[in-house]
């Protein structure tokens, strides 16, 4: 093995110098375009290491790191973008969170604001129960009709977006019990089952029977101070009206005994430590504005 | 220095190896040492619950990490739809963290109180009967399948090895814990105590403690253990 390079007569380029059982390796240098973009690329981190966060030291008070010339920081970035937005909003939204609902429902602009806000913060939070045209499910109301369990005019509606219902963590969270009358022993299964006949008289379902009429002295006794003795119902105990046809949990006779029986006691949770005041307001506004306010 | 120098001189060529070597170790090594310096220290962030840590491993276990993030990234649009971006410490109990970048299921790094129990109970049985667009698989099975639970105590001393602050206490209490946790009507005040913020109750509205009582106390305490209302408020309002 020789050391000394010698110019290929073929190609005119230059060899290593080594050489095993005569074959020998050209030098090629590399390519232009690719040693320089290596040393721009070398340039250039040195350049970000000085502008942009970088690396990490120790301090006095412990570990930090360089903050580069730009200051550059995502949170700030993304906090100076909410502020923005929030910022073109404001003239609306604070006079949305100062006035009261009667001063906003009179005021075309503030309401095109409030109803587009409460919408898009309907969809975010409010439909995977509500459903998404907030038409409810079994067990979780309908918000377009006019049946409120806890009421249905703006301030009631507002109160109930705050706190919730049965909502532990909340103080202000309305509660109310349904007894279980068959699981608690209160009443015995025949008298459930009477109840039941007879509260789906109160809506014209089933002609009034001998059951039925057993049922109303059972109801006058049980359900009558919740309920209402015409079992209109009661928003201040969240007691339900059962003379109509909307039902939460169903309406047929099997799920009415179920109802009685059990018992049920529905939760929303308490929305004031996850969204601001105003758009408690503004989801208020929209919810009332869908078809069943009060 | 020329490359034939180096070539010729073998201790020579040994020691500027291993410095090259060197090299790349450290940056390999150094930053699993600094970890800690990295996570901002935040009030509140504490171990997972018995119960909660046995939801997660369910969690795990369903791979619903393939779906659903838990990590609210600093941008206007996650932070106006999910709540404040998610930070370093609020993961630092999670092996693996739950991080992602892909959804097909929205993030649930805040999931935790924004829907009741009921809720969650009827949406893991049968989602669509709750939300009609969704198409997240049921998981019915979860409510009849009852939780093992005997070895909590095991799981916590583990988890303790590896760094986690759980103490004697804990350890002795686990499976204790997991059932009082799971029924209203026991006395739970101790494990409260234990673990500020853990969400006390019957999820399933069954007797027992079954895998979906698991699953649900852990995804009702999701992202709810920093207070951000202490915090600017501007940053982290919706």
């Amino acid at each position: 093995m020789t050391n000394t390079p010698h110019k290929d007569e073929i190609t005119g380029v230059d060899t290593t110098g080594h050489e095993w059982d005569g074959i020998r390796e050209l030098n090629n240098p590399l390519p232009k375009w690719w040693i320089y973009s290596f040393y721009v690329s070398i340039i250039w981190s040195i350049i970000y290491w000085i502008l942009m966060p970088a690396w990490p030291i120790l301090t006095s008070d412990g570990w930090t790191y360089t903050k580069g010339l730009l200051g550059y920081s995502q949170r700030a970035v993304v906090a100076a973008e909410i502020q923005e937005a929030q910022a073109k909003l404001a003239p609306f939204r604070d006079k949305i969170a100062a006035s009261d609902f009667s001063e906003i429902v009179t005021n075309p602009e503030l309401m095109t604001v409030a109803l587009a806000s409460g919408k898009a913060a309907f969809g975010d939070n409010c439909a995977p129960c509500h459903g998404s045209g907030a038409q409810g499910a079994v067990g979780f109301p309908n918000l377009n009709d006019d049946e409120w369990i806890w009421g249905g005019s703006l301030d009631e509606i507002h109160t109930t977006l705050k706190h919730g219902i049965r909502w532990d963590a909340d103080d202000d969270s309305r509660f109310s019990q349904m007894p279980a009358f068959l699981a608690d022993e209160i009443l015995e299964r025949g008298q459930v089952e009477d109840v039941a006949t007879y509260v789906l008289t109160l809506n014209g379902s089933f002609e009034a029977t001998e059951q039925s009429a057993r049922g109303s002295v059972v109801f006058a006794e049980q359900c009558a101070s919740c309920h209402g003795a015409d079992g209109t119902g009661n928003v201040e105990l969240g007691a339900p009206n059962l003379a109509d046809h909307i039902w939460l949990y169903g309406g047929d006779l099997p799920t009415i005994v179920e109802t009685v029986s059990y018992s049920r006691s529905g939760v929303m949770p308490a929305w004031s430590n996850r969204l601001s005041p105003g758009t408690l307001k503004e989801l208020a506004l929209y919810v009332h504005s869908l078809g069943g306010g009060q | 220095m020329k490359h034939s120098t180096i070539e010729k001189n073998s201790i020579l060529l040994l020691v500027l190896t291993l410095i090259v070597v060197a090299i790349g170790g450290i940056v390999e090594i150094l930053p699993t040492f600094l970890i800690n310096t990295t996570i901002e220290d935040v009030d509140g962030v504490r171990p997972y619950s018995p119960l909660e840590l046995a939801g997660r491993n369910i969690y795990v276990r369903e791979g619903c990490y393939t779906c659903h993030s838990q990590m609210i990234r600093s941008l206007r649009s996650e932070v106006e739809r999910y709540g404040p971006y998610s930070l370093a410490a609020e993961s630092k109990y999670d092996r693996p963290f739950q991080w992602g970048s892909k959804r097909t299921g929205p993030d649930l790094a805040r999931v935790g109180g924004k829907y009741s129990n009921e809720w969650h109970a009827l949406h893991m049985t049968d989602p669509r009967a709750v939300v009609t667009e969704s198409i997240m698989p049921g998981y019915a099975f979860l409510a009849t399948t009852p939780l093992n639970y005997q070895h909590m105590d095991e799981h916590l001393k583990t988890l303790a090895m590896l760094g986690d602050p759980y103490d004697e206490a804990m350890i002795t209490n686990a499976v204790q814990d997991v059932i009082v946790q799971a029924d209203p009507d026991e006395d739970y005040d101790d494990m409260l105590e234990r673990y500020p913020g853990a969400v006390v109750g019957n999820f399933d509205n069954k007797p027992g403690v079954s895998e979906l009582d698991a699953l649900i106390a852990y995804l009702q305490m999701l992202g709810t253990l920093v207070d951000f209302s202490a915090t600017d408020s501007t940053v982290f309002t919706q």
